[in-house]
């Protein structure tokens, strides 16, 4: 048991990032994710690491870069429109540099400018990447200040794993959420070092973030390394043309294992589910009094919480769907995640979405009818094509 | 048959060539490798790199390098050089990576007066793309965008960026070289040192902006290229030492 806290969301997060051995935070003011600078403006000078305000979120992501580039922990906290200025570096850090790093976005309304309500508008931007050309970012989202805590240092972990960022997909509800929490054991003594950090040459050749077509033996798999040089044509010194698909391959590997290994997920009543409502974060906080309103009358109604938004739990999805009637997809969106269960569903049952927009959040006293409603629709198995 | 002169470079690879004829830059890669020998650096130094010709460089450099993205190289040098504040820092960043889509990088990267070194190679214009206008093309130049020569109206002045910089007071060094002839270079090479000694005395921000011959992207021979340099380029681009605060 550590430290225990009655703290605000943000100023949790940048905590169990300390925790997390995490000794650079670059960023810029962003509400509603101001709070996590604010906290790290003192607390990391304080633990001996580096903090930086920056003069963009597009600076603040590339100074991320070359904290990851030396094998520092790093991370830092933004809002919807910072985190786009973001995208084509968290790109460049997921596919080609291969860096990890921590990027909080604490959603608010979007599109564009938005507003400052919650909304999980941005799960689409996570989950997808907003950035250019093939890849994957870890995304947890959280749905309470303990949870919060939790996944941080679990993303600190799997993006050193990995050498990928990871993405923590708050919103403003939670992140102005103050409730208390566990920081937990400091995640490992110290982070394991990192042989491809780029930290001066003594003892050893050079590295050029990893410069393709030299032997790095057991590494040999993330050293994918610096494909600015191979989309130079320089890529084992411009000899291999196949460099740039080799590497594409690995990272398609990569991503096949995070989704074979990595998938978290709560799970509630799916044993005698008829109806399974699959939601994230804030909004499947909401609603747990809807859900055990109408099950106190009978509705056998399950609940699927992905923790991790990718890799997304579409295996346990698919395998609960042949026994379900059918599934209530909530989201504060326009119907983002509905997209993944669906897909995951395959037909095998009718797939509704709960919706709210523009910074209104899913109401029990809402969500509790459309459950009822959904219950006494009569049962027709979806006909599979 | 007396040897006069012997190539020793242990911060470079040798026998490579990635450049154009009569370009600069293999100059400048040179001129680095030197002077990280002469300070004894090597293993202590760290090249961040942006966007250009010369991001081929780690190929031949012999230390540790990063690419950064188009313009940002300041940002990533600057966490690099605050988490490890003794090794040797620089960037190497083209007119346009710096002048154009990096200003915001470099201007606050000044301005907080990071203690790493800037060289700024200003060739004129996007050499890597074809040619291409840049902020520093002279007026009158002709470049693939602009056919008819750089018109003031239409496209605007050429940037003197390093000028801007010496009002700051995180800069510390600033200094504009040419490499056109062998005094020039000399001189480059002393002032691509006395940057990365600025660097290493914890002054604040050093930066050398080096002009170097592009004769692919000019349309111009090497030779016609170097005469460029001192007849046309250092009219709008003037040599010399702009910023030096107690070195």
């Amino acid at each position: 048991m550590g430290r225990k806290l009655f703290i605000n969301c943000n100023r949790a997060i940048v905590e169990a990032a300390i925790l997390s051995h995490c000794r650079f935070f670059a960023g810029y003011p962003f509400t509603p994710a101001t709070e996590c600078l604010e906290q790290a403006s003192h607390r990391f000078p304080e633990v001996g690491g580096v903090y930086i305000q920056a003069e963009s979120e597009v600076s603040v992501i590339n100074m991320l870069m070359g904290a990851a580039a030396v094998g520092v922990r790093c991370m830092t906290a933004t809002s919807g429109a910072g985190f786009s200025l973001m995208q084509e570096a968290v790109s460049h850090m997921a596919g080609i540099a291969e860096l990890p790093a921590v990027i909080v976005n604490v959603s608010r309304g979007g599109p564009g400018f938005g507003n400052l309500a919650p909304t999980q508008g941005d799960y689409f931007q996570a989950t997808r990447g907003g950035g250019a050309g093939d890849y994957r970012c870890l995304v947890f989202g959280p749905a309470t200040v303990q949870e919060a805590v939790d996944v941080t240092k679990l993303a600190f972990s799997l993006a050193d794993t990995y050498r990928t960022p990871a993405i923590i997909l708050s919103d403003q509800m939670l992140a102005e959420t103050t409730e208390a929490c566990d920081l937990g054991e400091p995640l490992e003594p110290a982070p394991p070092p990192k042989w491809w950090a780029t930290t001066g040459c003594r003892g050893r050749e050079p590295i050029y973030l990893g410069r393709p077509g030299k032997d790095y033996g057991p590494y040999a798999e993330y050293l994918s390394g610096n494909l600015t040089l191979n989309l130079l044509g320089l890529g084992h010194l411009g000899q291999d043309p196949d460099t740039f698909e080799a590497h594409m391959l690995r990272l398609a590997e990569k991503y096949r294992r995070i989704e074979a290994e990595e998938v978290r997920v709560e799970t509630r009543d799916l044993d005698d589910a008829e109806l399974v409502v699959v939601a994230f974060g804030t909004a499947a906080r909401l609603i747990l009094p809807a859900i055990a309103q109408v099950r106190a009358e009978g509705l056998r109604v399950g609940l699927i919480r992905p923790i991790t938004l990718w890799p997304f739990p579409s295996q346990l999805i698919a395998t609960v769907a042949p026994r379900v009637r059918a599934f209530l997809v909530v989201e504060m969106n326009m119907g983002q995640m509905v997209e993944d269960v669906r897909l995951a569903v395959a037909g095998q049952a009718p797939v509704h979405l709960f919706s709210t927009l523009g910074g209104v959040v899913p109401r029990p006293e809402a969500v509790a009818p459309a459950l009822r409603q959904l219950a006494a629709q009569p049962y027709a198995p979806a006909s599979r094509v | 048959m007396q040897q006069v002169f012997a190539q020793s470079m242990a911060a470079a690879l040798q026998g490579r060539y990635d450049y154009c004829a009569g370009c600069g830059h293999g100059i400048t890669l040179r001129l680095v490798a030197e002077v990280i020998d002469e300070l004894g650096l090597r293993e202590q130094t760290i090249g961040v790199l942006g966007v250009g010709c010369y991001s081929t460089n780690p190929v031949t450099f012999r230390f540790d390098c990063q690419l950064a993205l188009h313009g940002r190289a300041p940002a990533m040098a600057t966490a690099v050089k605050r988490l490890l504040p003794d090794r040797l820092v620089f960037t190497m960043q083209g007119d346009g990576d710096l002048a154009a889509i990096g200003t915001a990088e470099i201007l606050h990267a000044a301005m907080r007066g990071e203690r790493f070194t800037t060289l700024l190679l200003n060739n004129a214009n996007f050499g890597e793309t074809g040619g291409h206008m840049a902020p520093t093309t002279l007026l009158g130049q002709r470049t693939p965008s602009t056919p008819k020569g750089r018109d003031a109206e239409q496209h605007g002045y050429p940037t003197r960026i390093t000028e801007m910089l010496t009002l700051l007071d995180g800069v510390v060094y600033v200094a504009r070289v040419a490499l056109s002839k062998p005094s020039t270079i000399a001189r480059a090479k002393a002032a691509i040192k006395k940057a990365f000694q600025v660097q290493l005395a914890g002054k604040g921000f050093s930066m050398v902006e080096i002009l170097t011959a592009c004769p692919s992207g000019w349309r111009l021979s090497p030779v016609e290229a170097l005469k460029w340099i001192d007849e046309v380029q250092t009219k709008t681009y003037p040599l010399g030492e702009l910023k030096a605060v107690g070195v």
